[in-house]
């Protein structure tokens, strides 16, 4: 199980990272042959950062759109950013002293996380619209976030597991060393469907966590008439006329 | 309510794609009676009629249109295989495309956004499923799941029900963006749509109202198919006109070499009702601040509907005769007249496909840029020009002449959401409501859940406003048009003035279904035309 686990995290993490930086290289490739930002917009490019804060913080646009699912999603989503950067500690020695500070809040955060997960799972079955564009990959994705919150939350509070050797473990992979992991089905179970979220990461919609950054309609600078903004596979066709 | 028998009278500007043309096509859209939706009494979501709108079919474009638009006539022997090529080779050219198709989660923001959803109920025009047409065949043929597990993902073949859903329900989107100010992530469901069209259009599958448009426009500069002559006479009964109707000799010049502001209007303008007032209002403007300026017989159209099919080589060619005829008549300045897209073009794409613009450091464009006066912006919507005027001082208005109208404003959705007036961000919202209140004394906004950003699409945007497709227009009138009661019943309105020509074209026809006078609607500078006070001294 030992060796197991730490051959699933190595591939998984070559996945994971591999993954995304050839999605973000493709993204990045692509040219934005048309000035389309969805106005009004700004029209300098500190402008346009404090957009993308605006969108990626606190998700502007979706709080315009609908206030359930702009409250369920932020909730999650701040729960979870909170739950990882809790998670820190046990890849870290010494532990940074705001990981440290943030603990207490983390913990409750998987409850926020948890929440607004079933919360938005529960949109997918309630809501005509949205059952009727959800794929079962929708529903497996909420189960698969859902599951790795809760047995998490177990692991905390009803069935503990040996979190020393848990660290111990992990730590132990960043220098490759195969240390003892704790034989319990909770933490199988959590760690297993975390391998398979970082594996499915960069063939899935997650893609929104980097594709949100080189949306056009977004992230463009309003100002077509100020400059002249050119692709490489359009000026072609200027070299015809 | 609604006479269904009252419309057509007056003309029905781009629409009349075929007036006379063979093979006009026996009176569509009349199999069935038109019937617009009833007024929610809030207004609520409504619930999902499964292919309510699976029968509302632009019609295909015959072999000759396609074909003299560069597409192949009809559809082509493996057309499966180059529609998936062709998404591939977009998906390379277009950063838009390739995001949009990855970055849904499905989280149905978008769901209840979109007019046609609200006024037709039929879930395929939900923008996540417009789009998911689309990324379903993405998801089959490039990505890893897709190709393994095709059913957990929601992945489909290429196929020909798949072809007869995109060619039915990209038909049934306007291109308005109005989701895409609504997505976490700004997915641009028209970005998809036009992408579809285009991929749509080189397997030989056309739109031919679009189409048949685009071919007049490089055929005769227009499109609306006027040729030169005949636009010169309508502009000489123009001057005949207002002199009449005012003492004032104002000039409608075409062709006019080392003017100071080339003009390029929609060809609705030219005959059109209600555009042709906005038209003479333009004149008048002109006129009253001593400016300069020419129509182009070459570029006698700011429309460009190369954009509504996605199709960059034509948007350019469209584009490049408003360059050629600025550089051949010596203008200083282009000034573009009231329409939507044209405008979206203008501001955002023409510096890029053409070298309109500013701040160039190539040739092609330098050689354009030297030639217009950098004091302005260019190209200048015409209604930044009379604001300009109007904040210098150098027009006069008697607004008592507009006081038997109480106006609204129907933000158009691509000046709103596509482009930019002035040099603040919004100014496209505040400018033409200034000018509005400058020159008449009743104003009043519709609500602010359907203005600026919000405004909903007047349902025949994007290559729509054509007969066949009344029925999808008139139920995607249906949010605008509750908009519109509300101040109706509430404020006495009675005029919506807006700056589009399709705008303008729609409401006139759809108006009546909804059981106002087809008349309520014009443009903004119809407004201006009225209580302008000209000098009169010939």
């Amino acid at each position: 199980m030992n060796l197991l686990f730490a051959l699933l995290f190595y591939v998984a993490t070559l996945i994971l990272v591999g993954g995304i930086a050839y999605r973000v290289y493709e993204y990045a490739q692509a040219p934005a042959p048309l000035k389309i930002p969805t106005t009004p917009a700004p029209t300098t490019t500190g402008g346009v950062a404090f957009r993308m804060f605006r969108e990626v913080v606190f998700f502007e646009s979706l709080f315009k759109s609908n206030l359930w699912i702009w409250a369920l999603g932020w909730l999650f989503h701040v729960g979870l950013a909170l739950v990882l950067l809790r998670h820190l500690r046990y890849f870290t020695e010494p532990v940074n002293f705001i990981i440290a500070f943030i603990q207490p809040f983390g913990m409750y955060a998987g409850f926020a996380m948890a929440a607004g997960l079933a919360g938005l799972w529960a949109r997918r079955f309630l809501v005509e619209r949205i059952r009727y564009i959800s794929t079962p990959s929708d529903h497996l994705m909420l189960a698969l976030l859902l599951g790795i919150a809760v047995t998490g939350l177990l692991m905390k509070f009803v069935m503990h597991t040996d979190i020393v050797a848990v660290k111990t473990f992990f730590l132990g992979l960043m220098v490759f060393e195969i240390n003892p992991l704790p034989a319990h089905p909770g933490l199988y179970l959590h760690l297993g469907m975390v391998v398979l979220l970082m594996i499915v990461f960069p063939v899935s919609k997650l893609l929104h966590a980097p594709g949100v950054f080189f949306s056009p309609t977004r992230n463009q600078v309003d100002n077509p008439r100020e400059t002249r903004h050119l692709a490489p596979w359009a000026a072609k066709f200027e070299a015809k006329n | 309510m609604a006479d269904a028998t009252t419309p057509v009278a007056v003309a029905p500007a781009p629409t009349p794609a075929a007036p006379a043309a063979k093979a006009a096509p026996a009176k569509p859209a009349e199999k069935a009676k038109v019937v617009a939706p009833a007024y929610r009494e809030y207004p609520t979501i409504p619930a999902l009629k499964i292919d309510s709108m699976v029968d509302s079919n632009p019609y295909v474009s015959a072999a000759v249109h396609n074909e003299s638009v560069g597409f192949p006539g009809t559809l082509v022997d493996g057309w499966e295989q180059k529609a998936v090529a062709k998404m591939g080779e977009l998906l390379g050219k277009y950063r838009s495309l390739r995001v949009y198709m990855d970055a849904c989660v499905h989280c149905g923001a978008c769901t209840d956004k979109c007019h046609y959803f609200i006024g037709t109920g039929d879930p395929k025009n939900m923008p996540v499923a417009r789009q998911d047409l689309m990324r379903s065949v993405y998801r089959r043929y490039y990505t890893l799941p897709g190709k393994l597990f095709p059913k957990l993902v929601g992945a489909r073949d290429m196929t020909k029900d798949v072809l007869d859903d995109w060619f039915r329900y990209y038909n049934q989107c306007s291109e308005c963006r109005r989701c895409s100010v609504f997505c976490p992530y700004g997915i641009d469901t028209a970005e998809v749509t036009m992408a579809a069209k285009e991929i749509m259009h080189s397997v030989g599958l056309g739109h031919k109202y679009v189409n048949e448009i685009i071919g007049k426009v490089h055929k005769i500069g227009n499109n609306l198919g006027l040729p030169g002559p005949a636009l010169e006479n309508t502009l000489e009964g123009l001057e005949e006109d207002v002199l009449e109707d005012t003492g004032a000799a104002v000039k409608y010049p075409l062709d006019v070499k080392g003017a100071e502001v080339l003009l390029v209007t929609p060809s609705a303008d030219f005959f059109a009702e209600p555009h042709v007032d906005s038209l003479i209002g333009y004149g008048k403007v002109f006129h009253a601040a001593g400016i300069s300026w020419t129509l182009s017989s070459k570029a006698s159209e700011a429309g460009n509907f190369g954009m509504f099919i996605g199709n960059y080589e034509q948007m350019q060619k469209i584009a490049m005769r408003v360059r050629e005829a600025a550089l051949e008549l010596g203008v200083k300045r282009i000034v573009v007249g009231e329409c939507g897209h044209a405008w979206r073009v203008a501001y955002a794409f023409w510096n890029t496909l053409t070298g309109i613009g500013a701040g160039a450091n190539d040739p092609f464009a330098i050689q354009l840029q030297k030639q217009l006066d950098p004091n302005y912006k260019q190209p200048s919507h015409i209604c930044e020009v009379t604001w300009d005027l109007i904040q210098a001082g150098r027009l006069k208005f008697n607004k008592e002449a507009n006081d038997h109208r109480i106006v609204t404003f129907h933000d158009s959705c691509n000046v709103a959401r596509g482009s930019r007036m002035g040099d603040y961000a919004g100014g496209q919202f505040d400018i033409p409501r200034n000018i509005i209140r400058a020159v008449a004394n009743h104003y009043v906004d519709m609500s602010e859940a359907t203005t600026r950003e919000k405004t909903f699409c007047c349902g025949g945007g994007g290559g729509l406003l054509t007969d066949e497709l009344l029925d999808l227009r008139v139920k995607g009138a249906l949010p605008r048009m509750e908009a519109l009661n509300e101040i109706v019943q509430h404020n006495g309105v009675n005029f919506m003035a807006t700056i589009c020509a399709i705008c303008k074209a729609q409401f006139t026809k759809v108006l009546p279904y909804y059981g106002f006078k087809m008349s309520m609607v014009g443009g903004v500078h119809q407004l201006v035309s009225t209580a302008i006070v000209l000098n009169n001294e010939q």
